[in-house]
């Protein structure tokens, strides 16, 4: 018989103690992704062409500047939760596990930070 | 088999490709000289290459994501159909992949 109580096995937040909020939010930001990255591959066909002057007019649209900030977000919060599954699944040992887990969500942050920073320098500029 | 353990290899092929995305943000960022280098790299064949890669990773990501989303749904989830789909995913990621570089290429003209 267990001592927990129907609550707590209720819950069932699991090993992590995070329960299905990785896996949710990684479908969630699935979903958003996919219409994201069909208009950026429209929009790269329709720059395909473009000069600097033609693709900082493009950005500096309030429309594409919003778009391309939801793109940046949703992609590297993504990419951090797809990254995270693959480095727990592959590399052995807490120590290696955690550092390469730590340093991977740093860069993918800095990257991501960055991506915002230009996109907003470039639609306010 | 063979097509899941792919979508994993594509997903961390598009997490490096993104550096590129974000290179290219930040050249614009940057300015008109620097962005002109960054373009230059790209259409370089290597850079040709790379891109080339990125997209067929993406159509491909995007394609068995949605497949996926099918099953997280309880949708498609038996093996006749999965092996169907899986097909599918394989072909549509190559003819968007190709149909997207055909419109590049009827944009620019080289």
């Amino acid at each position: 018989m267990s001592l927990r109580s129907p609550l707590a096995r209720a819950r069932g937040l699991g090993a992590a103690h995070n329960g299905t909020h990785h896996w949710w939010v990684q479908r969630l930001t699935s979903i958003a992704l996919a219409p994201l990255m069909l208009w950026l591959a429209y929009s790269f066909v329709s720059l395909a062409t473009a000069d600097y002057a033609t693709v900082s007019a493009w950005l500096h649209s309030p429309i594409n500047a919003t778009l391309m900030l939801a793109l940046i977000v949703t992609m590297f919060h993504h990419m951090q939760l797809g990254l995270q599954v693959v480095i727990e699944d592959y590399i052995h040992g807490a120590a290696r596990k955690f550092v390469t887990l730590i340093a991977m969500k740093f860069v993918v942050a800095l990257l991501g930070i960055g991506a915002a920073f230009s996109v907003l320098k470039v639609a306010f500029g | 088999m063979l097509l899941s353990i792919t979508h994993r290899i594509t997903g961390v092929g598009l997490a490096v490709g993104g550096v590129l995305i974000v290179w290219w943000l930040m050249a614009l960022a940057v300015g008109p000289a620097y962005f002109a280098v960054v373009q230059k790299l790209l259409a370089h064949w290597v850079g040709r290459l790379l891109l080339l890669g990125w997209t067929w990773s993406m159509f491909y990501h995007l394609l068995n994501g949605i497949r996926h989303l099918c099953w997280d749904a309880g949708w498609g989830f038996d093996i006749p159909t999965a092996r169907n789909s899986g097909l599918l995913v394989l072909v549509g990621s190559i003819v968007l992949t190709v149909g997207f570089w055909m419109a590049i290429y009827a944009v620019r003209g080289v």
